[in-house]
């Protein structure tokens, strides 16, 4: 299993336009593909969740205790958010919060994001029939109970469905492998991974936390071919970190479960959480996710 | 697999890694079937399998080893790569099965394809070696 390189040079794309995705804590979801969407009909769609909400509110499934708000729907595309030229444009959804105190000024705060998007997903998309749109990647940030009304609401127009995306030890070892061999300018977070030890009556978590430039030393040390990662290299640099912890603390981390890796590039969680840190790396975390989500979805 | 109903007496011997005592080898009956487990969740588990490996006669590899993989269902806990797995059941000459503990139907499933296979590895079973059911159980995943 190769791997090649994260950082994809990215021609006409405005770091600007996909800035809303760094420094925010995202869930991930994988999506199945959407069945009759289409890309002309945006404004339709935010109009149609936007009534759907509204009709789950009158149902007494209010989403805010106490005053009655206003829930404004924006659905966009985000044309530079996608791999290469096959992939569907990224659509965002927001849900804003309009305080009718305030309707003057119309003071609107964003409470919900949720992003489709795909990037370099051509093995998902090459093999689906022509009225599916494959996005298979949701990003969501906001609370539980707006993404449970959205999602329901695409489930029962497009047909498709909505799972957590879950990952393995393994592939956050990737990530973490991966992120390390990233240049970074003047990167001072540490490389950190977290464990978790199944112990009573509460369960153990270890943080290693390991100074960038020594892992990006010892990471240059493994790779054989500059832009290439293969999973051996990869089971090799885990293991030096393992035995080294080991040496000091007889623990064998490799006994316990990876949940966490946290770096300059991007930070995830086995539970289907993610963090952007740095632009210029987005689109390549961006494929790995999407890589996953397709992996779950078939 | 103790709890299976069988005609003949079987002892289990449980480690958690190899070489066993030398001090008791004397004591010790025949060993009919080595099974190799793998908690795919560890990493580690991996790791100690393969350097107790090391310390298995040659003779074994003809059909008396297995590999069990547990912890197979829940795919977001993996921590061993598959293709490790399958490269050490290839490299050992020596069939891998797969079983999650936690489901009491495969379990049972297991057990009882573990003990037909020790009745074939104690050669209890006339007409079928240790040697030719392993090679059966290797062609069949080859498929």
């Amino acid at each position: 299993y190769l791997f090649f390189s994260l950082s994809t040079p990215q021609e006409n794309t405005d770091p600007q336009r996909t800035a809303f995705l760094l420094r925010k804590q995202w869930a991930l979801y994988s999506v199945t593909p959407l069945y009759k969407f289409c890309d002309a009909h945006l404004k339709d769609y935010a109009r149609l969740l936007s009534a759907f909400i509204a009709a789950e509110k009158q149902k007494g499934l209010a989403v805010e205790i106490g005053v009655e708000l206003d829930i404004k729907v924006a659905v966009s595309s985000v044309p530079d958010l996608k791999g290469s030229d096959r992939d569907q444009a990224a659509i965002l959804v927001q849900l804003s919060l309009r305080s009718p105190a305030s309707l003057k000024n119309s003071e609107e705060k964003l409470v919900w994001s949720g992003c489709f998007c795909c990037v370099f997903g051509d093995h998902l998309s090459e093999n689906v029939p022509e009225d599916f749109t494959c996005l298979p990647l949701f990003l969501v940030n906001g609370a539980e109970s707006y993404t449970s009304l959205v999602g329901s609401w695409f489930q029962k127009t497009f047909d498709c469905c909505f799972r957590r995306l879950a990952i393995s030890p393994l592939n956050l070892s990737w990530m973490a492998t991966m992120w390390t061999g990233c240049k970074v300018d003047k990167s001072t977070s540490a490389v950190e991974l977290i464990f978790s030890v199944p112990c009573q009556p509460y369960p153990l978590d270890i943080s290693y936390a390991i100074h960038p430039e020594d892992a990006k030393a010892l990471w240059d040390t493994v790779q054989k071919t500059p832009g290439e990662i293969t999973q051996e290299e990869v089971d090799v640099f885990m293991d030096c970190l393992y035995s080294h912890f080991h040496r000091h603390f007889k623990i064998h981390l490799s006994a316990t479960k990876l949940v966490k890796v946290s770096t300059a590039v991007a930070s995830a969680h086995c539970d289907g959480m993610i963090k952007f840190l740095q632009s210029k790396y987005l689109t390549g975390v961006l494929m790995l996710l999407t890589e996953l989500a397709i992996s779950q979805i078939q | 697999m103790l709890r299976e109903k069988k005609s003949f007496k079987i002892s289990i011997h449980l480690t958690t890694s190899l070489p066993l005592p030398a001090e008791r080898d004397h004591l010790r009956p025949r060993i009919d079937l080595i099974v190799f487990m793998i908690d795919i969740k560890s990493k580690y588990s991996l790791k100690n399998v393969e350097a107790s490996l090391a310390h298995v006669d040659a003779n074994f590899f003809l059909g008396k080893v297995c590999f069990l993989v547990t912890g197979v269902g829940r795919v977001n806990y993996c921590s061993v790569e598959m293709n490790a797995i399958w490269k050490l059941g290839e490299m050992y000459c020596s069939p891998v099965l797969f079983c999650e503990l936690e489901l009491e139907g495969i379990r049972n499933a297991t057990a009882q394809r573990l003990l037909r296979m020790l009745q074939i590895c104690a050669g209890h079973v006339p007409g079928i070696s240790a040697l030719s059911f392993g090679t059966l159980m290797r062609n069949s995943t080859d498929d």
